[in-house]
């Protein structure tokens, strides 16, 4: 399994786990940096910062122009138009959060939000807690064995009283690409507002936001090789006076009495406070980088790394789910808990991640109390999955 | 304070004879296969431990004298850490056990990577719940 991974070695971390040993197989999680990232963190903040879109001094202009700049270059990475809108959050969960509460005083009692049975729990919560709070329906949109959602079938859902339809491009627990544009665009005709949870599937195909027609998109730097507590979320030009202001505090205010106030239109009227100015610098850098490199390339060597995942465990005969065709594989061995295999993997340096994965209903509903799951990145190569395939070999040695 | 019982000796010394991991996996299952789990019918909801990702019963039969533990888990590892749990606080009345120091107990073992705050496996809430049943027993 000769898989070199060209892009290693700009991945200090990669570096530092792989001389203790350690195998990092969870990138689904969290992504390890590449040093042009850290670099950029370092050399913002040793340039003097500033708070942004409030001071006349200069550092204050510097900082803007640096986060203004950023929000461009995202803007760029996700080929949103010119006209639409990029909101900086904490990351995917906020900005679902976001989208729940900014649309809520649309619904009323009866009304309807679709979701996919394999969501995360960052695309389930805030909508079923929306659902419990004001009365509405919340339809789950079943998958099939493959972990496809049903096209056909989420169509003939859509009604009068559909609203939203919140689904995720790449499940973190199936790993399928999903063919979502035929949905969007029924949807889109139905009046019913489309958000795409694209914090996994960012990572493996650069998204095309004047392609994927849908009203709101979001992902996670961290999962993007770039730094934490960074989200973005796209909003589309039709949908963004949609939204009501959600959260208050500085920077987001036009004109403030003691009684009233009115507030900035997005994206600004939606980042009170001080933003994570360094850290969305950083992850522009982060995008800028990934754009530099051969993208087809990286596609293939991810792809040629998870075929040869699947290969090796169906070569074991261990239980998969789904099928999956990106970036993961979630998966039990027969007659085995996945606690004790994680335990003994965890032993033997092997980074995956095991148990319900954010995804409770979903593995509820398959019947299992959990699932391990190996996921991968760029940096990942072929002696990783030799390490891993190895160590899985002895655990279950001694499990079976 | 507190010495250990001849079993509980036995035990150290057989973890501490481990040089790898795979012998002190083998071993925990071994422990695991010997624990008398709490019997199906008081695996119900109310018994079961809040903060385990697998699925862990526990009993605490205040009748018994001394008190008595029982528990139950999904997982065959963790069966063998419960166990060795068990095993150090056998025959101990509530003040005792409140007093061993269990964190120390596994570290000797050397299975204290199983108490890290990371771990889900849930050796951690299953002592939590422990506190929390001999609290009550006391009051």
């Amino acid at each position: 399994m000769f898989l070199p991974s060209p892009w290693r070695q700009f991945f200090p971390g990669i570096l530092a786990f792989a001389e203790q040993q350690q195998v990092w197989l969870d990138s689904a999680a969290t992504a390890q940096k590449p040093h042009i990232m850290i670099d950029a963190l370092s050399q913002y903040y040793q340039h003097g910062v500033a708070n942004v879109h409030r001071a006349q001094h200069q550092p204050g202009e510097h900082a803007t122009r640096c986060f203004e700049s950023a929000r461009n270059t995202i803007a760029d990475w996700l080929q949103a138009a010119a006209q639409d809108t990029i909101i900086f959050t904490k990351g995917t969960t906020e900005g679902i959060n976001l989208l729940s509460q900014a649309l809520a005083h649309h619904f009323q009692a009866g009304d309807e939000i679709l979701i996919s049975a394999y969501e995360h729990h960052a695309n389930l919560l805030p909508w079923q807690q929306l659902a419990l709070a004001h009365g509405l329906t919340l339809k789950v949109l079943p998958m099939d064995a493959d972990g496809q959602l049903d096209i056909d079938h989420a169509i003939t859902q859509l009604s009068a009283r559909s609203r939203v339809l919140a689904v995720s491009a790449l499940s973190n627990v199936v790993g399928r690409q999903q063919s979502l544009q035929r949905l969007l665009s029924a949807a889109g005709k139905a009046g019913v507002w489309t958000v795409i949870d694209g914090a996994q599937a960012a990572v493996h195909q650069r998204p095309n936001l004047q392609q994927l027609d849908c009203d709101f998109f979001v992902c996670s730097a961290h999962k993007l090789y770039g730094p934490d507590g960074v989200g973005v979320l796209f909003v589309r030009q039709r949908a963004v006076t949609a939204l009501r202001h959600w959260q208050f505090g500085g920077e987001m205010v036009r004109q403030c009495d003691y009684q009233q106030a009115e507030f900035l239109p997005a994206p600004l009227g939606f980042e009170p406070g001080t933003p994570s100015t360094a850290n969305i610098v950083a992850f522009a850098t982060t995008l800028a980088w990934l754009q530099s490199l051969d993208s087809q390339a990286i596609v293939a060597h991810e792809a040629a790394l998870h075929a040869a995942l699947l290969a090796g465990l169906q070569a074991r005969a261990m239980q998969i789910i789904g099928t999956p065709n990106c970036a993961l594989v979630s998966f039990n061995a027969p007659h085995v808990h996945h606690a004790d295999l994680a335990l003994l993997l965890g032993e033997q340096g092997i980074a995956v991640r095991a148990g319900h994965h954010c995804a409770m209903p979903l593995l509820k509903s398959l019947g299992l109390p959990g699932a391990l799951r190996v996921s991968l990145a760029m940096y990942n190569d072929g002696a990783d999955l030799q390490r891993f395939f190895s160590a899985l070999d002895q655990a279950l040695e001694i499990l079976q | 304070m507190n010495d250990l019982t001849r079993a509980a000796q036995q035990a150290l010394a057989d973890f501490q004879a481990c040089q790898q991991w795979e012998q002190r996996a083998r071993l925990l299952l071994q422990w695991g296969a010997q624990l008398d789990e709490l019997p199906e019918e008081l695996r119900v909801p109310d018994n079961l431990v809040h903060g385990c990702e697998t699925r862990v019963w526990l009993v605490l039969d205040k009748n018994a004298q001394p008190l008595h533990f029982q528990v139950a888990s999904e997982a065959r590892l963790l069966r063998g850490l419960l166990a060795l749990l068990l095993l150090r606080i056998e025959g101990l009345s509530a003040n005792h056990i409140a007093a061993v120091n269990l964190v120390d107990w596994f570290a000797q073992l050397g299975l204290s990577r199983q108490l890290s705050p990371s771990r889900s496996n849930g050796l951690n809430a299953v002592l939590e719940r422990m506190r929390e049943l001999l609290a009550h027993s006391v009051d």
